[in-house]
């Protein structure tokens, strides 16, 4: 069962090697020898470089460069028509310390609960207990289903679930069919259940592709690993805790750098489902910028809020990529 | 490898239950989507009547073939156009590893966390200026660079894997560096270009801030950004917003379905090469 292990990229059998090279003896041998560090060819300097320039080009012009312009605007107070003031760092004083702004800003940081630590904690309860029929999960089936969620785009999830959160929607529908008539309410308009409401539709959106992706980690997990843990009367937990996370370090970190970044710039998700509201229980940095910059006209405010909220998801995410780096 | 019985139990039991949950809101969508446009609707019910016609009137109403063709230019200004140049300097740093490509990488891998709604104001600003604001290529031009990191690191991760060895030997047999690209990697890098496409393809057809914002018309932008427009349109029917928001979903579906296989292979092998 090594077939998710080995990609059609990295082993190629030799004979498509030669068929492609033609007069190299190339074999199996050193397709699957480890690529060394290569040093530059001297006439292949300039070649790579003439390579890589329409990637840098795009890239410089339209990351780079408005990036560049972002962080100019942040200093001003403008309008985005008229006359503009230099204010040095007051716009960001403002995102820093408006009750409103923190507040998105912490809404932010309360979704990661629902799109990092609920996606990955169910991904791997399950990945770890379905990892003994792999079979069955691999069958294409429910590989497929489990992929769905990443395939439809996040505006219409937030459609689908504002329909199943309604008052007459699904999710009513079924509490009413276990005998908790008594707590159904529109999820989406009540101040206490918004947040968490808007946080499980990031759930379901990420569940699948972190349970697929833990499992195909979980699969190149040396399984004499599982059976010497077993062998000492291990039970499920300290299995799982020693053998199953451990060796799922890379899988995780993957994921939580992913799933990170989608918790702290969702805004499809809100926009098509509560546009921030009620109030402000589920209003987010990205639907803040958007309605300072283009509603309010403050681009400097909203800029600012754009260059933290960047500099927010490389505070969360660096660590993140020490952490899985340790002693590989 | 042994496993009790009530793992595996359980284990069952919890996939059918993570099943039913992905699908459940899906399914929703189509029950509100059959059911009569005029009438709030309820749950999940099954269709005794089932409407439709819904699906045709939301096709209409909500100009979805227009939408379609927009999504589609949008598409192909940025899909064929990024793995060009991804491919390119994928294989300059994988590949040639030239002086100073190790700089140019970490950069690259840096803009994987920017994320889009910190350069949304500069972009509106820079269309404007560029004169392209409220055209589609407001939205192709900057998608292009966005997903210039991931493209470049995902090529690259292709061909460093690709034994020196061959290469050489191309050099030997006296093949210039583009012969020896368009001769040998090429045809090796399918798997990798392949499984690129159909997630460049699926990035652009969901995209919905940069149309939003840089697409006045909503008939303009992509399918997903036009369903704030559906969201006004159908504002009193919540069936005919559904059908509509199937509509939208549904090629992007099968695309995904005709390709899958390769497709989450591609994607797994990619996320954790490292």
């Amino acid at each position: 069962m090594q077939k998710a292990a080995t990609g059609p990229v990295r082993r190629r059998s030799g004979q498509q090697e030669n068929a492609a090279a033609g007069s190299t003896p190339a074999g199996p041998a050193v397709a699957a020898r480890k690529p060394r560090k290569r040093k530059s060819v001297g006439r292949a300097g300039y070649v790579a470089w003439l390579m890589l320039l329409p990637a840098i080009g795009v890239y410089a012009g339209f990351v780079l460069i408005p990036l560049a312009m972002g962080l100019q605007y942040s200093f001003y107070d403008w309008n985005g028509v008229g006359a503009s003031t230099f204010v040095g760092i007051k716009n960001y004083a403002k995102v820093l310390t408006d009750p409103v702004l923190l507040g998105s800003i912490l809404n932010a940081i309360t979704l990661i609960v629902f799109f990092t630590l609920i996606p990955i904690g169910v991904g791997l309860i399950l990945a770890s207990l379905i990892r003994s029929m792999r079979q069955g999960l691999m069958s294409s089936a429910a590989q497929t289903i489990l992929f769905l969620p990443q395939i439809v785009p996040l505006a219409a999830a937030g459609i689908a679930w504002s329909w199943m959160y309604a008052q007459t929607g699904t999710v009513n529908q079924f509490l009413s069919a276990v005998g908790l008539g008594g707590i159904t309410r529109s999820w989406l308009a009540d101040y206490g259940t918004a947040l968490p409401a808007v946080g499980l539709i990031g759930s379901w959106v990420l569940t699948g592709l972190c349970t697929v992706l833990l499992l195909t980690g979980i699969g190149k997990i040396d399984t004499s690993l599982y059976e010497a843990v077993r062998l000492d009367g291990a039970g499920w937990w300290r299995e799982f805790f020693t053998v199953t996370l451990p060796g799922l370090r890379q899988e995780i970190a993957v994921l939580a750098t992913l799933t990170i970044i989608a918790a702290l710039s969702s805004f499809d998700i809100i926009y098509t489902s509560t546009q921030g509201g009620p109030g402000r229980t589920t209003l987010v940095p990205g639907i803040s910028i958007f309605r300072i910059g283009f509603t309010q006209s403050d681009v400097g405010l909203a800029s600012a809020f754009g260059i933290v909220l960047m500099v927010l998801v490389l505070l969360v995410v660096l660590p993140i990529q020490r952490l899985s780096k340790v002693n590989d | 490898m042994r496993t009790s019985r009530s793992e595996l139990l359980l284990g069952r039991l919890l996939l059918a239950a993570a099943l039913i949950l992905t699908l459940l809101p899906l399914i929703s969508m189509l029950s509100a989507a059959l059911q009569p446009a005029d009438r709030n609707p309820t749950g999940i019910v099954w269709p005794t009547d089932p409407q439709w016609g819904n699906f045709v009137t939301a096709f209409e109403v909500g100009n979805v073939w227009r939408l379609m063709t927009s999504s589609a230019f949008i598409v192909l200004g940025v899909v064929p156009a990024a793995m060009l140049i991804a491919t390119l300097a994928g294989y300059a740093l994988g590949a040639l590893a030239p002086k100073g490509g190790r700089a140019v990488l970490i950069i690259f891998v840096a803009g994987l966390t920017i994320p889009f709604e910190a350069l949304i104001i500069p972009l509106y600003y820079q269309a404007q200026a560029m004169g392209t604001l409220n055209t589609q290529w407001a939205v192709i031009f900057p998608l292009l660079g966005l997903f210039m990191p991931f493209s470049v690191f995902w090529m690259r991760a292709h061909f460093i894997n690709v034994p020196r060895e061959l290469s050489e030997a191309a050099r030997v047999d006296g093949a210039s560096v583009f012969q020896e690209f368009r001769q040998i990697q090429l045809p090796l890098a399918l798997p990798a270009l392949s499984a690129l496409a159909i997630l460049l393809f699926l990035w652009t057809w969901n995209q919905f801030l940069l149309p939003v914002v840089l697409i006045a018309d909503p008939l303009d932008r992509t399918v997903a950004g036009a369903l704030t427009f559906f969201q006004g349109q159908y504002s009193l029917s919540i069936p005919l917003l559904n059908a509509g928001a199937l509509l939208i979903i549904t090629p992007a579906i099968i695309v995904f379905l005709i390709f899958q296989r390769q497709f989450v292979r591609a994607l797994l092998q990619g996320a954790v090469k490292g």
